[in-house]
């Protein structure tokens, strides 16, 4: 019988030859990474002394990430940031990524080569199902279970069924990756996928460059899903000869795989989407959001902060301004990515625009800073949640969107389409 | 392991968000995470739960973040075992390794009300709501050893003096 992506990457990281990668099953495994950031890694760090301590069992597979309190918003944020310091340093642990060194830990990985093609990734991130555009099966994980990893170099996992989304045709103009993950969480629901792998193939994947793939794949875990991936092609081939630092592996799914159901994307039927508040999957056309007052609008995040979405968003200001009564706030999602666009000359596009452009941080989008909202602010994020309170006030809302239709609503004060902005 | 105690409700979908906001995730110590349980959408909800008590959620519960300020603020504010229609994954996994018993019973979840008593043994999957009987699966014996030993931190230890005896 056929494997799905999930099920091969898991048998080839089985500690038991004799165990039965099946839906449901129990396996034990090893990872290729273990990814911590300064939220779930202080707390892993506890949980490690707890567990009793001493060297970490494979320090090179452990990579930290100061992203979320990152720069320290306050004297709290700075202890967490301190945390990662000092375990990086106590343990040997080479892959740390301090305030100014990194980025966006989902974006910052692959990147750096750290996550490649055929991997298995924990994290104690819930995006770290990121990693699913470069191949890789990435899963967010309890943060003892990180810890438990950092002792023992191994943990379990129970076998997910998988759902196959087979993609074709060729996407309109303004539509993008974001609008395809939004299009099946309004379609299956914020526990459709739940603790399943959604796999993403067909012809029209050759349509989405890397980093669009990385906007389909974070959202995964926004359907309950416990992992996903885009089937690897010349495209995820490219990006792993450019960027591993460790062998990589393209594995695609068998023909006669066995998936729990498998759903038909036309993308040339397509629309730029919005998700409504407070749910992901309230997701409509563009269209019917039209006419929408914006407060904010917040471009970047762990998958939106990537080259291809500053370059489009560069596209809908170039020689427009940012709304008198909107602001807008640009966050490249890498240090790396803030370089290139800087050479590029985008940065300097947004600036002229009257947005903000911060440094790398995940910030706003989990409400911790960098642009929190009040009562009653509308915001449009290209962020991945839209939950009640998440951006800040608990009368806030927020349209999660993509990078095309965050600056036209940054432009025109408004939701709109745009195509006819 | 039998837990009695009573039964407070909430919806389907609960978010992680909403039962611990993100501008807390600086907190690290339980007591402290425990007083901001539910605070935008339910201000009372902490002062209601007297330790011992039972929460029942409907589907998909502790969706979106995975934060492990969620299932430890709950059990800081002296939940002793959760029932839901259904969990998300990094929320029943984060719950498992700190030792707060979860069970899945969509039945169940749905029957409860506010201010009734439960009683649930989660070795056989039984949970009784004031005379009403439920079944449902138990939890599978690896996860029952880790919630038996109190959580991921005791099974790891035991792991190692095992490896270290075997060495």
């Amino acid at each position: 019988m056929g494997k799905t992506i999930a099920e091969k990457i898991l048998q080839s990281h089985l500690l038991d030859d004799g165990a039965v990668v099946e839906p449901g099953n129990i396996v034990r495994a090893w990872v290729d990474v273990a990814l911590l950031n300064d939220v779930n890694g202080p707390i892993a760090f506890r949980h490690f002394a707890n567990m009793g301590g001493g060297p970490v069992a494979r320090p090179d597979k452990v990579v930290l990430v100061c992203d979320h309190f990152a720069p320290a918003p306050n004297a709290p944020g700075a202890r967490l940031i301190g945390d990662m310091r000092r375990f990086a340093q106590e343990k040997g642990i080479e892959h740390f990524f301090d305030v100014g060194k990194g980025g966006i830990e989902h974006t910052l990985a692959p990147e750096q080569g750290l996550i490649v093609a055929g991997d298995l990734v924990a994290g104690g991130d819930s995006h770290t199902g990121t990693a699913g555009a470069f191949g890789a099966f990435g899963t967010g994980m309890s943060w003892a279970g990180m810890a438990a990893i950092m002792m023992l170099d191994e943990t379990w996992f129970k076998v997910p069924e998988s759902m196959r989304f087979e993609l074709r045709g060729k996407k309109a103009p303004f539509v993008t990756g974001k609008d395809v993950i939004l299009r099946v969480l309004g379609e299956i629901g914020v526990d459709g996928a739940l603790y399943r792998s959604m796999e993403f193939g067909g012809p029209g994947v050759a349509e989405l460059n890397i980093d669009e793939r990385m906007a389909i794949c974070n959202m995964m875990v926004e359907a309950g899903a416990k992992t996903g991936m885009v089937e690897p092609d010349a495209e995820t081939e490219a990006y792993a000869k450019a960027h591993a630092k460790r062998a990589y592996t393209l594995v695609r799914a068998d023909a006669d795989a066995q998936y729990a159901s498998r759903h038909d994307i036309d993308l040339a039927a397509m629309r730029p989407m919005v998700a409504k508040p407070y749910s992901p999957e309230n997701v409509v056309a563009v269209d019917a959001a039209k006419g929408v007052h914006v407060d904010q609008v917040y471009m970047g995040n762990c998958a939106n902060g990537t080259l291809t979405d500053l370059r489009q968003i560069a596209s809908v200001l170039a020689g427009r301004k940012v709304a008198r009564g909107t602001r807008a706030i640009i966050v490249p999602a890498t240090q790396q990515v803030y370089v290139q666009a800087m050479k590029e000359g985008l940065i300097e596009q947004f600036i002229a625009a009257g947005a903000a452009v911060t440094t790398p941080t995940c910030g706003a989008c989990f409400g911790g800073h960098n642009g929190a909202l009040d009562d009653g602010e509308v915001a449009v994020a290209t962020v991945n949640r839209n939950f009640k309170g998440r951006a800040g006030h608990a009368g806030a809302q927020v349209y999660l969107a993509n990078s095309y239709v965050a600056a036209a609503a940054a432009v025109a004060g408004e939701i709109v389409d745009p195509a006819v902005l | 392991m039998i837990f009695e105690g009573n039964i407070h409700v909430v919806g389907d979908h609960c978010d992680t968000d909403v039962m611990i906001p993100g501008r807390y995730l600086s907190l690290v110590e339980p007591c402290e995470i425990a007083k901001h349980i539910f605070e935008e959408v339910d201000p009372g909800f902490v002062k209601r739960v007297q330790p011992g008590d039972i929460l029942v959620a409907g589907k998909n519960f502790g969706s979106g973040s995975g934060r492990e300020h969620a299932p430890f603020g709950l059990k800081g504010l002296g939940l002793s075992c959760i029932v839901a229609a259904s969990f998300s994954r990094t929320f029943y996994r984060m719950a498992i390794d700190l030792g707060l018993p979860i069970l899945t019973c969509e039945a169940a979840a749905r029957a409860a009300k506010v201010g009734q008593r439960a009683r649930i043994d989660t070795a056989s999957g039984e949970i009784r709501i004031d005379r009403q009987v439920f079944r449902t699966q138990p939890m599978p014996p690896f996860i029952q050893e880790i919630i038996e030993q109190g959580g991921l931190t005791a099974w790891v230890k035991a792991e190692v003096a095992r490896r270290r005896a075997s060495a």
